[in-house]
């Protein structure tokens, strides 16, 4: 028999309560914006509304214009100590060291003078999240713009001081010094007394990254320490006086509906408060353990529904795919390209669903005072999941704080706030803060998953090796990266949204990894068609002179044309274009017994100037080894509204003995806007395996992951 | 339920209350405040939560408080000496063998038990050694270097 709780409140938005307090007018909170960071200079970089959408004004609900659009603030205080705010968030990219070198190349000061205060809802300023590669290209370039708006205001500053013009002064090393003349005199000083705040767009000179002295050094992660000491607090880290651990009890399947539930045992459990709200049921208790076991002590039964499985996937993909499909590029006529081609060939790639699986699951810990709340979490979206909240609670943006400590790991994986909710809503229940960390099973199962994939490709080339026709379907995996970066005169690409048999979102390069693997694959069956070298034939038909040049960089290292192969062993390449960033990658693999090992990998990245080498190599081999993972074996398998592979028991990522050498190649172009550099050197690996495989054995690959349960004896 | 109310920490003993059943990774967390020592899978398949009772690793995740009463236990804290970095933390830190840094502790941990069984261990010996622990962002081949680093500098003292 049932016993049903009686929800205490409903999670259901109620939207006329959505209100929102108008955005912080610095102009009016001026002095309270000083009483809180203390007195001193404090500049606001204003951006033109375009840009705004992005970073900075604050999150239009109701598309209303913004109040002032505000990117970056900088403070300096009355000690010379240097706080800049972003709503950007470090998750093992690396950015807080490389926005820190942005600001001290502008400012004229030292990095350790420098703090970021990164992703607070209540200090920094909006940003629609970190992702995309977004943070160089963007962030990096506003945060070096508030700088040397502050190092200018500085220098006008001592200009008033001394009563000279400031084209006779300059900044450096934390000072403003005269050209000529021996006077000089610290920031610290000059911010002293100070309640100076200014709101401005800002042309000042930037610094030209051939003069770049702090930004495009190797600079180690600011703040590394913490790290080697286990003293920095992940968000799973965070602790508050009085805190609970709560756990959710989750539904035995995806749809599944709550059919009964008895939770009296737990309820009767010291200290134990049992949530239940429509079919969100969890506990608090003292500890982590008392909350374990209060949750399996509560009897309950879900209604299930059918739910698709991965056995049945791809077909699954094509047959739910909304009909006419979103038209990418057209050109030319395919027809014509077919009858002109001397080679024609049509093959279908299929990418499975896989999991980021940061190596911090999921946490929050929520506080509620006098209505208000506040959440420590990991996410790569502070203010969506400060939305989220608003909405899930009916709250206004004034009441919710969202706080993001350096966080575990997200790679795409955590644009959501799941457990920020769930956390606040059992932290309400309880009247105690409350800490919620999902367990890795949580993790594989409620979390989200980089989308499955059907791509279809019809293509055709000339007697000389030219492509003539290029047809490009790609069913749900996403558009990133669809279009491409050859020359071909008659092409027709479209995506194909399908209404995904599971929770689907961002991943690292999104479905650029899909898009790559498919069309590098299918240029290597071309080029073996051609009976040309898979490099001369991508060269043959490139224009984009970046992306050739990729392409050569990595050869050139790799010694791609001293490669021999021989059976079992053998050489693929692969590369393309994504988010301004151009790679070409090679590969070595070594075939024994059915056993693929990836034996080398060299990959060229040309991401503009370069802002930080050391975190660039790190960027570059780390998502080598994470899209090895995806190339090779990783799979979620999902059978009954179930993942029957949710542990790292069933589910294999890279360990140390799948670790090839890797050799990054960096092309600093210092002459090009740097681009963000997290997502696409990811994108070369899988096609270069896969041409590799087929160089070492004649098989040709066309699903990822390639040999999930090695390669089967031709 | 047994209960346990002190366990040996660090050179310390510290006074904890805690069910026998519970995991030493929650007591030393939760009740001790030492967060160094991360979850990450609660199946024993990740090592993120590596710590050292009487010198020997174990997933604090999976091992109940009561087993390690009575025990010396080393966290990622209890490394350093005197605001002094141990050799491998500070290998980490030179190498930058770390990007989230959330699976650090437990490859140092791992690290420091490796240089003592193997002090001059070769790149094989090193992977073979860390095959259990996961770094999701893929710094592995730093982490080798970063080991070997140690390795050279632990042999050197001991000259």
């Amino acid at each position: 028999m049932s016993k049903r709780h009686i929800p205490e409140t409903l999670i259901e938005p109620e939207r006329y309560e959505l209100a929102e307090a108008l955005f912080h007018h610095f102009e009016l909170d001026r002095r309270n914006f000083f009483k809180l960071a203390g007195g001193g200079v404090a500049v606001f970089l204003l951006l033109p509304s375009g840009l705004a959408q992005e970073s900075g004004g604050r999150r239009s609900r109701f598309q209303e214009p913004l109040p002032q659009n505000i990117g970056a603030w900088l403070h300096i205080g009355e000690t010379g100590a240097v706080t800049v705010y972003t709503g950007k968030v470090e998750m093992g990219q690396n950015i807080r060291t490389s926005l820190t070198q942005a600001v001290a190349e502008e400012l004229h000061v030292k990095v350790e003078a420098i703090r970021l205060v990164m992703g607070d809802t209540d200090l920094t300023p909006f940003d629609m999240g970190t992702f995309g590669s977004r943070t160089t290209p963007t962030m990096n370039k506003q945060l070096r713009r508030v700088a040397a708006m502050a190092r200018d205001l500085l220098i006008g500053l001592a200009a008033k001081r001394w009563s000279l013009d400031a084209t006779l002064l300059f900044a450096a090393d934390g000072k403003v010094r005269e050209h000529s003349g021996s006077r000089t005199v610290e920031y610290a000083e000059l911010a002293q007394g100070q309640t100076l705040a200014r709101a401005m767009v800002g042309n000042d000179t930037l610094a030209p990254a051939s003069e770049w002295t702090v930004a495009g050094t190797p600079l180690r992660k600011v703040n590394g320490r913490a790290f080697v000491t286990g003293e920095h607090q992940f968000p799973s880290d965070i602790r508050r006086p009085g805190m609970m651990f709560g756990k959710m009890v989750r539904p035995s399947a995806f749809g599944a509906t709550l059919a009964s539930l008895d939770a009296s045992k737990a309820q009767a459990m010291p200290g134990v408060t049992v949530v239940h709200d429509g079919d969100f049921v969890g506990v608090v208790a003292p500890g982590e353990f008392e909350a374990k076991r209060a949750a399996e002590a509560i009897q309950v039964q879900w209604k299930t529904t059918q739910q698709p499985s991965s056995a049945e996937l791809f077909e699954y993909l094509k047959t739910h795919a909304e009909p006419g499909g979103r038209g990418e590029y057209e050109a030319g006529s395919m027809k014509d390209g077919l009858a002109a081609a001397r080679h024609r060939l049509k093959a279908t790639y299929t990418i499975a669903y896989i999991q980021h699986a940061p190596l911090e699951p999921r946490a929050a810990v929520a506080e509620w005072n006098n209505g208000k709340l506040t959440v420590w979490t990991g996410s790569q979206r502070p203010f969506g999941v400060q939305g989220q909240l608003q909405e899930a609670f009916h709250l206004s943006k004034n009441n919710v704080r969202v706080i993001l400590p350096d966080t575990g790991g997200a790679y795409g994986g955590k644009h959501t706030g799941e457990a920020a909710i769930e956390a606040a809503r059992l932290a309400r229940a309880a009247a105690k803060p409350v800490k919620l960390v999902w367990t890795r099973e949580e993790e594989f199962t409620w979390a989200y998953f980089r989308p499955a994939g059907v791509i279809e490709i019809s293509s055709g080339i000339s007697s000389a090796g030219l492509l003539t026709a290029w047809e490009f379907h790609n069913y749900n995996s996403g558009a990133s990266a669809i279009r491409t970066p050859y020359d071909v005169p008659n092409q027709h690409i479209q995506f194909h949204p399908v209404q995904a048999p599971l929770r689907q979102g961002s991943y690292r390069a999104l479905a650029a990894t899909a898009n790559h693997f498919a069309r590098e694959s299918h240029m290597d069956e071309l080029a073996h068609r051609a009976k040309m070298d898979p490099l001369e034939f991508r060269l043959k038909n490139l224009k984009n002179q970046r992306l050739k040049f990729a392409f050569t960089a990595a050869a050139d290292v790799f010694r791609w044309k001293d490669r021999k192969a021989s059976k079992g062993h053998g050489f693929g390449i692969g590369g393309g274009v994504e988010k301004g960033g151009y790679v070409g990658t090679c590969v070595e693999v070594e075939v024994d017994h059915g056993e693929v090992r990836v034996v080398r990998v060299t990959t060229a990245f040309d991401c503009g100037a370069v802002v930080n080498p050391n975190g660039l190599q790190n960027q570059i081999v780390g998502a080598n080894i994470m899209g090895l993972g995806g190339a090779l074996f990783e799979a979620i398998q999902f059978e009954d509204g179930r993942i029957t592979n949710g542990t790292f028991t069933q589910y294999r990522v890279p360990r140390f003995s799948d670790v090839p050498e890797i050799q990054p190649v960096l092309i600093d172009h210092k002459d090009q806007p740097s681009a963000g550099a997290g997502e696409t050197p990811i994108c070369g690996l899988a096609p270069a395996i896969g041409n590799a495989i087929f160089n070492a054995t004649g098989k040709r690959l066309r699903s990822m992951p390639m040999v999930p349960n090695g390669l089967k004896k031709a | 339920m047994a209960r346990i109310t002190q366990i040996h920490v660090n050179g310390k003993r510290r006074a904890i209350d805690a069910d026998a059943e519970a995991t030493l990774l929650s007591v030393l967390r939760d009740q001790l405040g030492l967060t160094g020592t991360k979850f990450g899978c609660g199946e024993g398949e990740c090592r993120a939560c590596t710590v050292l009772l009487d010198g020997k690793p174990v997933h604090s995740c999976l091992t109940p408080v009561g087993e390690a009463a009575g025990k010396k236990i080393t966290t990622i804290e209890g490394l350093a000496q005197d605001g002094r970095l141990h050799p491998v933390q500070q290998a980490f830190l030179d190498a930058e063998a770390l990007q989230c840094g959330y699976c650090t502790s437990g490859m140092i941990m791992t690290a420091v038990v490796l240089l003592r069984e193997h002090p001059d261990p070769n790149e094989k010996t090193i992977r073979e050694f860390m095959q259990g622990n996961i770094c999701r962002c893929g710094v592995y081949p730093r982490i080798v270097e970063a080991v070997r680093r140690a390795g050279a500098v632990i042999k050197q003292s001991h000259a």
